[in-house]
């Protein structure tokens, strides 16, 4: 039977990492840590601490086992609190890792359930010696990288990243990879397990875009059932809430997308890379409409720094597009829905 | 958490399937789009025999469908055009009936309805009362024995072969808005109503009906005088339950249909880049229409009327259909100006009629603004306009 509603458990996971957030992210914090790269390491160790990075991980390999679900819905969470934490690249790779199980796999893992090191992956593949935009780049002691047919875990020193400026003041940088890497594997399984793992890397990055989208819905709503203008408040006039309903209903919608997808993944079931797709593409085009609409709706207040909506603006863009926009997405989707027989 | 409705729904959705390939012929269909009526009365009465006009009622013999076997009913009844607008009308009425009509009215009525052998129409609209419901002005004064009814309504859809009509009139000619409003449930045979045809962009027809000097016994009174609004809510409350993606699954299922379908020269448009992203993005929507539609059936099989959930699904359903229509009707180019009907039409015309049909959907049943003014002012806390 259809079952839209949580678990016990993911109730009470949901609201541990709610006030984890709350109280380690919030917005004076976000904006401290566009200062540092978009990292904050209090931040990072209270996440250790909690063993949010390696949940996702099988208890054998060191983590609780945790399903996509679970991670789509803590996801949520990161995207709301805008956290200054690249908690969606460090679970991903470290399912990577254990899902690869090969004895350099298993190494590296040891070393990130140990919090010693922080692995990423390179959600696109490099051009060249250079991984470029690549997520947590900016912070990472590793990452993973699909190198041709290889998929390479590359130590990460200072020297070899130069870290980038950005629109989401996200921890980026453009990585030299140049031939260096351990091997954790090759063939048709590195490619088959890094395509499995962007899938994952897709829907949660879909939820974390539903978390970004409904909390900035939620700023512009508060404001516009405050504001007066022309002697009325202005979520009063149809031409200003009606953009913020429809985002309300698209928000919903990604959520509930984002939670198939996830569902489907963790069942292995056939249509799980095309929902993967369809999420990330329809939440991030949810996410964009949704914050320009949250912020347009401040008049010119929305266009200061020192509101909070312009945080959410520019995370809706730069969070998902270290991989690619929607189009892309949709072409993923169309990639698996009409080409690769899943259909 | 779990996205499929199970073995046991999906088996109750074969039986709905195999009731469709028995009663739903393609000379059915095509008298259907010929006459622009979605009803017919063996297939309403086969229905009824299954009790799947009132599936939520108790009835001898039967078992009361849940809220996930009802959704799934009216999903591949939907799906599959099947003649059910009278069906539909006549139910939300009676279950008007049901919970605020007299017990005389209730025993004569209901059960007809739930075998299919009575069915009514709406008379809500009237010419300066549309979205604005209670700007009605079709009155009826009391007079001895009864009531005399006068004015006219809009898209009365059936109401030109229909056993009776809901109306709602004002009773109290010095009231104003939601008050001094009655609503009476007038058999259409009476004197002085007038039934003209309207023809719609999608080939349906619907119709104006007028009422002059129509004479009704006060037992045909369904509210009490002066809760006519309160009743009506009731009917409306039950209208935001019925499915909407179906028309986008149709119009998907036609448009991929095309594409798969090689042109003169042996190509396939499916094989285009440009043409798999219109219909994944398309494909992506009608998901999350579905998704949106899945909730609130799950919300009523736990007992909660999903007050802003039923507004977000029909609103998004609705127009996700109108924008895909418009999309992939250009996308299929010159070819897709072929009508339904004609002999040259691709995918049976389905294209083309989409883009005719999906107009209607954002219309009737509540505005696309008025789910948009629910959302806002109940779910998204922002003031009244």
């Amino acid at each position: 039977m259809v079952d839209l509603g949580l678990s016990d458990e993911q109730r009470e996971l949901v609201s541990s990492f709610k006030n984890l957030l709350a109280k380690s992210s919030p917005p004076e914090r976000v904006r401290a840590a566009e200062e540092t790269a978009g990292f904050d390491k209090v931040l990072w160790r209270a996440l250790l601490d909690t063993g949010a990075i390696t949940m996702g991980v099988p208890e054998a390999a060191g983590g609780w086992g945790a399903s996509l679900v679970d991670l789509a819905l803590v996801a949520e969470q990161l995207g709301r609190a805008a956290a200054p934490a690249p908690v969606l690249e460090a679970q991903v790779a470290a399912r990577l890792l254990a899902a690869v199980a090969t004895d350099p796999a298993k190494d590296c893992l040891a070393h990130v359930v140990d919090g010693e090191q922080l692995v990423t992956i390179a959600v696109r593949r490099p051009i060249g010696t250079a991984a470029e935009l690549t997520p947590a780049g900016a912070v990472c002691d590793a990452m993973l990288v699909l190198d041709g047919e290889r998929l390479v875990v590359v130590p990460v020193a200072d020297s070899d990243r130069r870290l980038v400026a950005n629109l989401a003041s996200a921890p980026l940088a453009d990585v030299d990879i140049a031939g260096r890497g351990i091997e954790v594997a090759s063939g048709g399984e590195a490619v088959a397990r890094f395509e499995r793992a962007i899938d994952e890397w897709l829907a949660l990055t879909a939820a974390a875009v539903v978390g970004i989208a409904s909390a900035a819905n939620e700023i512009g709503c508060a404001y516009a059932a405050e504001r007066k203008a022309f002697g009325a408040v202005i979520g009063t006039f149809q031409g200003v809430a009606h953009p913020l309903a429809d985002d309300a209903t698209s928000i919903d919608g990604s959520r509930l997308l984002v939670q198939k997808a996830a569902w489907s993944l963790d069942r292995e079931a056939p249509r799980g890379r095309e929902l993967a797709a369809m999420a990330f593409a329809f939440a991030s085009e949810t996410a964009e409409a949704a914050t320009y609409n949250a912020l347009h709706v401040h008049g010119g207040y929305g266009f200061m720094l020192e509101y909070d909506v312009q945080l959410y603006f520019r995370r809706a863009r730069g969070w998902p597009r270290v991989w690619g926009d929607a189009a892309a997405a949709y072409e993923r989707a169309a990639q698996a829905r009409y080409r690769a027989g899943s259909r | 958490m779990d996205f499929e409705w199970g073995p046991d729904v999906e088996a109750f959705r074969s039986e709905v399937r195999a009731f469709l390939a028995e009663h739903l012929s393609l000379e059915l269909e095509t008298q259907i789009y010929e006459t622009g009526v979605s009803y017919d009365e063996r297939f309403a009465r086969a229905l009824g025999e299954r009790n799947w006009i009132t599936p939520e009622w108790s009835r001898e013999g039967f078992e009361i469908l849940d809220a996930a076997r009802t959704h799934v009913l009216l999903d591949e009844l939907t799906r599959a055009e099947a003649p059910l607008i009278a069906t539909e009308t006549s139910r939300m009425v009676a279950s008007v009936i049901r919970q605020v009509g007299s017990e005389e009215m209730q025993g004569e009525i209901l059960p007809k309805v739930s075998r299919g052998e009575v069915t009514i129409a709406l008379g809500m609209s009237e010419p300066e009362a549309g979205s604005d419901v209670a700007a009605v002005q079709t009155r009826a004064r009391q007079v001895d024995g009864g009531w005399v009814i006068d004015g006219q309504k809009m898209f009365t859809t059936n109401g030109h072969m229909c056993d009776y009509v809901f109306l709602l009139v004002r009773t109290d000619p010095n009231s104003e808005r939601h008050r001094g409003l009655t609503t009476f449930l007038v058999p259409l045979d009476r004197e002085g109503v007038e039934a003209q045809a309207v023809f719609t962009v999608s080939g349906e027809r619907t119709n104006i009906t007028f009422y002059s000097e129509v004479f009704v016994e006060d037992h045909w009174r369904i509210s009490e005088v002066g809760a006519g609004w309160q009743s009506l809510m009731l009917a409306l409350q039950d209208e935001h339950s019925a499915p909407f993606g179906p028309h986008l699954d149709r119009l998907l299922d036609a448009t991929e249909q095309w594409a798969i379908t090689p042109d003169a020269e042996g190509n396939r448009p499916i094989d285009r880049h440009d043409v798999q992203q219109r219909l994944v993005r398309a494909a992506a929507e009608r998901e999350v229409a579905e998704l949106l539609q899945a909730r609130t059936t799950w919300m009523e099989s736990k007992g909660e009327v999903p007050v802003v959930e039923g507004p977000m699904a029909k609103l998004f359903a609705t127009e996700a259909a109108v924008r895909h229509a418009e999309q992939l009707t250009a996308m299929v180019g010159a070819d897709a100006l072929r009508s339904r009907g004609d002999p040259t039409a691709v995918a049976g015309g389905q294209i083309e009629h989409a883009l005719r049909f999906s107009l209607g959907l954002t219309i009737y049943a509540g505005t696309s603004e008025i789910q948009r003014n629910i959302i806002a002012q109940r779910g998204c806390g922002l003031p009244r306009s």
